[in-house]
């Protein structure tokens, strides 16, 4: 008989240290960077008072210049419903040159530069860039817009290509088809549905997004917000943010039965 | 039927209410685009110099004026210090919500919804306008930006964190539950391990995001690289616009090769 080895002592729940310390750490970080960016008791105070007048201005929502705001909201939709169809129609031959498995590398790189170039910077500077080249306006929004659509579908688009699979291409291709026929007959039905899914979500993004761009002088809804805030008319800024919120909401429905109707 | 007629059917891959439902949309989507596009107000005179108008920038953008690189970086430390505190401040305020979201944790219909409202009214103001809202109750300063960060992606965060949530395997959580375990400790033991993963991939994500928005809000005064980016831009030295903006480029590119890196090595 072997001696028995004595039982070692088992934590159910072991302490993860390493964790803890990462925890600790987060909050250094985190009284650091407060006291760097000038945040004190003080102001909290002062603000939850400011915030108590803010409040009681923005109620009961004022929406006696309905007009106004109707044809703001009309103007931010065709900026987003725009946007979405131009930037999505740009991001297929974009995204198909970005796809590895498609295109040689000299190609897919730098077509993927341009796409991380247009994803990095906010739709808000691209307008600003926009209205400086083509003036205030509806078209400086739709634009910018178009650049932000393109950065984020061609960038999904190109990783579902990746992600096919290519039995089906090599099948369509021994028929003898031609590169279109095999895009359209081999690709296209084995990313329709995800694709159908970032288009949906790129038209709510954009949407959201059409909202904004008013602010610096982009068109839609944006301007008539800013304009309001800036009169401290807090009362229509909070109808006008009301109707932001149920429009997306509607567009929220409307794009989930898209996603149900493609899958 | 006999072989030959059955041999003769004519497959087709949808049914018709599929098919009817796919014209539906196309022809929604056809109806709303032709709409937008007959009566958007647009000034085609604008359009004709638009080249003109953007060689124009250009070459008052090239070269940058390298002298404004000292406020461009101040700037671009508050704009991280934003982007970090507001992930946290928003994962904070997400995780109870997004337990209330979750109808695996929370089997109340009326929280459930309560919860997917806040969602949606968090995403749908964009984070300009909460940061106008925060501007004016706290003043400008990076103090509103942070807040606006949070409050946008409290929306984001929460919603993916409920569905990892709900996507949970029930064979541990019944088994804690079997050996007596409250609901707390259930969400500590059960649950936690699992969403773990989803949750630091959320974070990140969200972070990385928030380092866009975060860089643009001093444009209405909430702080960060934004404020030097609209100095410049409403003395209208375009030369300081593009340091501002090759800044801005570093500081994404750097934040999505971190998250990558991050993600492949914690996932």
């Amino acid at each position: 008989m072997t001696p028995q080895e004595p039982p070692t002592q088992r934590v159910a729940f072991a302490p993860n240290w390493g964790a803890r310390i990462g925890w600790l750490l987060l909050a250094i970080y985190v009284v650091y960077a407060g006291s760097q960016l000038g945040f004190s008791a003080e102001r909290f105070s002062a603000g939850l008072e400011h915030g108590h007048r803010f409040l009681a201005r923005m109620f009961p929502p004022n929406f006696s210049r309905w007009e106004l705001i109707a044809s703001g909201i009309v103007e931010s939709i065709q900026i987003a419903v725009i946007a979405t169809f131009f930037g999505i129609l740009l991001s297929l031959p974009v995204g198909l040159l970005a796809a590895r498995n498609l295109t040689p590398v000299w190609i897919s790189w730098p077509t993927r530069g341009f796409i991380a170039l247009c994803r990095s910077f906010h739709p808000i500077i691209v307008a600003i860039l926009f209205v400086k080249a083509i003036g205030f306006g509806a078209l400086a929004g739709v634009m910018a817009l178009i650049v932000a659509s393109i950065g984020f579908i061609s960038k999904l688009f190109a990783e579902a290509i990746e992600e096919i699979s290519l039995k089906q291409v090599e099948a369509v291709r021994a028929t003898g088809a031609g590169f279109l026929s095999t895009l359209i007959m081999g690709v296209q039905p084995q990313v329709l549905p995800r694709f159908i899914g970032f288009a949906t979500y790129q038209l709510d993004s954009n949407l959201r997004n059409s909202t904004m761009v008013g602010i610096v002088g982009g068109g839609g809804i944006g301007a008539a917000l800013f304009t309001a805030y800036q009169r401290f008319d807090f009362d229509v800024v909070l109808a006008i943010l009301i109707i932001i919120v149920s429009l997306i909401m509607v567009a929220e429905i409307v794009s989930g039965w898209a996603r149900r109707v493609f899958q | 039927m006999t072989v030959a007629e059955s041999l003769n059917h004519n497959w087709q891959r949808f049914t018709p209410l599929q098919r009817l439902s796919r014209f539906g949309f196309y022809l929604f989507i056809a109806v709303a685009l032709i709409a937008s596009l007959r009566t958007i107000d647009v000034i085609p005179e604008f359009l004709y110099d638009a080249p003109e108008q953007m060689a124009d920038l250009v070459s008052r953008m090239w070269p940058p004026d390298l002298s404004y690189v000292r406020p461009t970086l101040k700037g671009l430390i508050e704009t991280l210090h934003i982007a970090t505190l507001g992930t946290i401040i928003a994962i904070v305020m997400a995780l109870p919500v997004g337990l209330l979201a979750a109808r695996n944790v929370t089997p109340n219909l009326a929280l459930n919804l309560f919860a997917k409202f806040v969602f949606v009214t968090s995403r749908s103001i964009n984070s300009l306008v909460w940061a106008l809202l925060f501007v004016a109750v706290f003043g400008p300063g990076p103090l509103a930006g942070t807040l606006a960060i949070a409050f946008r992606s409290i929306g984001f965060t929460g919603k993916l964190f409920a569905e990892a949530i709900e996507e949970s395997n029930k064979g541990s959580i019944e088994a804690l539950t079997a050996a007596g375990a409250s609901k707390l400790q259930t969400l500590v033991w059960g649950y936690w391990p699992q969403v773990r993963p989803s949750f630091w991939s959320i974070a990140l994500f969200r972070w990385d995001i928030n380092i866009r928005e975060s860089a643009v809000l001093g444009i209405v005064g909430a702080g960060g690289v934004g404020v030097a980016l609209d100095t410049a831009l409403n003395l209208l030295y375009w030369d300081q616009v593009a340091v501002v903006l090759i800044a801005i480029f570093a500081v994404v590119i750097l934040a999505e090769i971190v998250v990558t890196s991050v993600r492949a090595r914690i996932l």
